[in-house]
């Protein structure tokens, strides 16, 4: 895998991780994992269900001593130098972690005063994260009545009191529909633009793509592969270019049009009869333009299409050759929801 | 980063601090029982139904037994309620922190530059306020059904005093078992278990000197039959001394236990 080490665009690692391993009994939930997260960037870890990215968050954020291996934040050990470290981060889990009975103005205080604000300070402290991620009118109502896309803004201007160094997101936008997540990627993209090193796990590639610099894609526990997101793109394949020709006999033929033109990198155009479909791996826009140009030219008919990004499945096909072999319900609903959101 | 000398002191959270963010967590607790004043209803109404219950029930008869009837009653058994408020509040404590657990509120405070203990800390100090307006309900109703205060305000006091510093003591294990158990159901199961023969054997309600031989050791060691016996003491007159110190000495090993371990537990907790 190629080290992002090398390049010279990016600072030293906010965060360092080596050969961490946490089991849990017969579960690894960590098998030797490393990664860097380097300073000002976004990290995304991308893995399914039960891959450990939350195990990893925990561990990074001291609430899980890991079994083995090390780890640093801002240069704090989190095994030796837990106390610092704390007050480096910041933390927004896949549930809000605020207190529901209390209103947003409240919760907010309240983090300032742990933080060791004056209560001045944590009053305007308070005032301005509210102002920030669009919460001023619902200051003063108990966070149980916000709806789920203000619940995760409070948590993460929560994690932002303290201007923390570093912030972990573990999947900042499970179970939220495609408009609240926009809301929240244009926050992470917010903060991400005044400095904050985030190590974001997620299970959507698009996720990924849309606001990690680097991705880690983990499974089992363990790293299977690496790098800038444009070089992963290429790897897995980009996007999917979907096309339902208006007669469907016909989709054998388009597929070896397609094969028969040598168009430049286009590779693996697949017919599934069953679905009508014809589904093309494409690199770049240029590509799309020309497989829809060159079915055009030849006169075939064409009475649907779509692209669509690599799912998890397609992911994990991709770089390891197998099915992730995880089966886990709810996991296809989310995505397809996500599908809706990008057609 | 090299350039940041870490040393362990700087981690370190002074008393001020400490102080501080027990404070900042003392009025979350104390705004969650503003956000859900049903919350506390049992420390309103029970000393009110225990009350009633205990004396127009058995009122008549165990005064009788210790002479002087319902009215000698209600000073033998208001002391004894007192007891039990504070074990009654400290189950509460167990099933609210094990609720909280499985919010994500708690990994926060686990991943904040703050003391651990100083969560459980704040649990504590708003529980010890919950216990006051109980006492505070049980003395008025006392009063109203015909409780004398056959000494001082300062001892009635100093009975109030020991009932709330042992019922802290008890919030300690309720605690423990709530950071422990996987469900406040559970939680509340083994409280109960645990509850019933403690508050029934032993001198809370009636005086223990019918009960058969093994039953009447067991209330002698029972805890809240010291501190019933110390506040009774305190608010009738009579020996104090030994039942004071039996249940001074009762608190102070109880949290000198489990105080650390539930500390050490939340602080394990993952």
């Amino acid at each position: 895998m190629k080290r992002i080490d090398d390049d010279p665009r990016h600072g030293p690692p906010a965060v360092e991780v080596r050969g961490l391993v946490k089991h849990y009994g017969e579960t690894k939930a960590l098998d030797g994992v490393d990664l860097d997260v380097r300073e000002g960037t976004v990290l995304g870890v991308l893995g399914p269900n039960g891959a450990g990215k939350t195990t990893l968050v925990r561990c990074l954020s001291t609430l899980v001593e890991p079994d083995a291996g090390t780890a640093t934040v801002a240069g704090y050990d989190v095994l030796s130098q837990p106390r610092q470290l704390r007050r480096v981060i910041g933390l927004t889990g896949q549930y809000a972690s605020v207190d529901e009975k209390l209103s947003g103005w409240e919760n907010l205080y309240m983090i300032g005063r742990l933080l060791d604000l004056s209560r001045r300070d944590a009053r305007r402290r308070a005032d301005e994260m509210l102002e920030r991620f669009s919460l001023t009118e619902a200051a003063r109502r108990p966070a149980m009545q916000y709806s789920g896309g203000m619940r995760r803004r409070l948590d993460l201007a929560a994690s932002m009191i303290g201007r923390p160094a570093v912030l972990y997101l573990d999947e900042p936008t499970t179970g939220l529909d495609p408009r609240t997540r926009n809301e929240v990627w244009d926050e992470v993209r917010s903060m991400v633009a005044d400095g904050v090193t985030v190590l974001l796990t997620t299970q959507y590639m698009e996720e990924a793509e849309q606001l990690a610099h680097e991705l880690t894609v983990i499974d089992r526990g363990r790293v299977i592969a690496g790098g800038r997101v444009d070089e992963l793109k290429a790897k897995v394949g980009g996007r999917t270019l979907q096309l339902r020709p208006s007669d469907p006999a016909q989709l054998t033929a388009m597929a070896a049009a397609i094969a028969a033109a040598g168009l430049d990198g286009v590779v693996g155009a697949r017919a599934v009869p069953e679905e009508g479909q014809l589904y093309v791996p494409i690199l770049s826009d240029e590509q799309l333009t020309a497989v829809v140009g060159l079915l055009g030219a030849q006169g075939f008919s064409l009475a649907h299409i779509g692209t669509h990004l690599p799912s998890l499945d397609e992911v994990f096909l991709a770089i390891t050759g197998e099915k992730s072999a995880h089966d886990r319900p709810g996991r296809h609903d989310a995505h397809e929801q996500y599908e809706e959101a990008a057609v | 980063m090299s350039a940041v000398a870490v040393t362990a002191a700087e981690g370190r959270i002074g008393l001020r601090a400490n102080l501080r963010h027990i404070g900042a967590l003392v009025r979350r607790n104390a705004l969650q029982i503003k956000a859900d004043p049903q919350s506390m209803i049992d420390a309103l109404l029970m000393p009110i139904v225990f009350t009633l219950l205990f004396v127009y029930v058995f009122g008549g008869s165990v005064g009788a037994f210790i002479g002087g009837g319902r009215d000698a009653y209600v000073n033998y058994v208001i002391p004894g309620l007192m007891a039990m408020m504070g074990l009654n509040v400290a189950m509460a404590v167990g099933t609210g922190m094990n609720e909280d657990f499985r919010k994500g509120v708690m990994d926060r405070f686990r991943t904040m530059p703050i003391a651990r203990s100083s969560v459980l800390i704040a649990k504590i100090v708003v529980e010890m306020g919950r216990m006051l307006v109980a006492t505070a309900i049980l003395l008025g109703i006392g009063f109203l059904v015909g409780l004398e205060i056959k000494t001082s305000v300062l001892d009635l006091l100093a009975a109030v005093g020991l009932s709330m510093l042992f019922g802290a003591s008890l919030m300690w294990i309720f605690i423990l078992l709530g950071i422990a158990m996987k469900t406040a159901q559970a939680v509340q199961g083994i409280a109960m278990l645990v509850l019933m023969p403690l508050q029934f054997g032993s001198s809370i309600f009636t005086p223990t000197a019918s009960m058969p031989g093994w039953l009447e050791t067991f209330t002698e060691y029972n805890p809240l039959s010291n501190l019933a016996d110390a506040a009774r003491n305190l608010i009738n007159g009579g020996p104090v001394a030994g039942s004071v110190w039996m249940t001074l000495g009762w608190a102070a090993a109880i949290t000198v236990v489990t105080a650390p371990l539930a500390v050490a537990r939340f602080r394990k907790k993952s």
